[in-house]
């Protein structure tokens, strides 16, 4: 028995039990192994789209002659380049810049949430989890103006081969080129935007019980940590979406 | 449950230099994405595969000072560190073996 005792205080065996080898509290392990695993599943989207894009012919001409069709995968810039108030403008991913900088600045909200709970600032934390989630709330107001811009779609539409006109783009049919392209537009900002409303629920959650004073009383704010763990990764989720499904 | 709270909990002065290095990344992660925007709108489009390894590079400088900074990993222990990121090695096979296998189908269906 004694030397089950010994093993906790001189720390010979670091995977004995009694330690934490990655100097890392339980919570944020598991947080850390959750997102791996959700970077894979959002990792097999990426790819698939890359696969199913490069299975399709690639738009040839001059970018300033493009229409779109269905027989060729569609140029992104020139499909996202709607803006709220600005109707007929076209300012090609304006709007998705916008909302990767509003995605980017909730994301520094957060790092100063942590950070303020470190010195056990309880104004602090509330301030900055206040601002993650306006900023969480914004960036989803944002998807939802151009989820419902995308599947109206545009004032001319798009002409078929037999002569009909369609408009806008839904799991059937998509003027802005292949179906396929719709249906990832969807399954991959969609999933998306599921995490992140996912984690506006977690900060509001957080952000309670910071003002009711439960981590005041637990003498730790880890809590914010491992939110901002989360919220973090839906920042970084978002920049490999805007680089590979907008600019590319 | 909840009594109403009198805390007496004085917080630590926040330290201005740390605050300036979050603010510090905060501005490079913009600085990066307004280059994104520069290069995609801005560049030729002959330039084709120059701006898709700029994209790639331009990508991974941010995210690796979100994972690095912002998700604090860069400071963490090195094998926890190494834990998180060598399993993403599987997914730069998959990514490999699926653009091979794309062009694959490509050529079956269009030549």
């Amino acid at each position: 028995m004694s030397d089950s005792i010994s093993l906790k205080s001189n720390n010979k065996n670091l995977w004995g039990g009694g330690v934490e080898p990655f100097k890392a509290s339980y919570g944020k392990l598991m947080m850390w192994f959750f997102l791996i695993s959700d970077a894979f599943t959002f990792s097999a989207f990426l790819i698939a789209y890359g696969v199913i894009r490069l299975k399709h012919p690639a738009y040839e001409g001059a970018l300033s002659e493009f229409n779109f069709s269905q027989s060729y995968w569609p140029v992104p810039e020139k499909v996202f380049e709607a803006f709220p108030f600005f109707h007929g403008v076209e300012l090609p991913l304006v709007f998705v810049g916008l909302m990767t900088f509003i995605l980017i600045l909730s994301s520094v909200t957060m790092v100063l949430a942590v950070e303020a709970g470190h010195r056990m600032d309880r104004k602090g934390v509330e301030k900055w989890m206040l601002w993650t989630i306006v900023g969480g709330f914004t960036f989803l107001g944002c998807q939802a103006w151009e989820w419902s811009h995308f599947i109206h779609g545009t004032d001319l539409g798009s002409r078929l081969l037999d002569g009909s006109i369609i408009y806008g783009a839904n799991l059937q049919i998509n003027q802005y080129g292949p179906p396929d392209f719709a249906a990832f537009f969807f399954f991959i900002t969609g999933f998306h935007g599921f995490h992140v409303f996912s984690g506006v629920a977690l900060n509001f959650l957080i952000f309670y019980q910071t003002t009711v004073g439960i981590y005041e009383k637990r003498g730790h704010y880890e809590m914010v940590e491992k939110v901002g763990l989360y919220w973090h990764f839906v920042d970084l989720v978002w920049v490999f979406v805007f680089t590979f499904f907008y600019l590319i | 449950m909840l009594e109403p709270e009198s805390s007496f909990v004085t917080p630590k002065p926040a330290d201005k230099s740390k605050i300036w290095k979050i603010w510090k990344v905060a501005i490079i992660l913009g600085v990066v994405t307004a280059a994104e925007f520069y290069v995609a709108l801005q560049f030729p489009e002959s330039w084709k595969d120059f701006k898709l390894l700029l994209f790639i590079g331009m990508t991974f400088i941010k995210a690796g000072y979100i994972v690095g900074e912002f998700m604090h990993l860069a400071h963490e222990k090195k094998s926890l560190m190494w834990t998180i990121l060598i399993p993403t090695v599987f997914v730069m096979w998959l990514l490999g073996a699926m653009v091979i296998q794309a062009d694959a189908i490509y050529q079956a269906i269009y030549s």
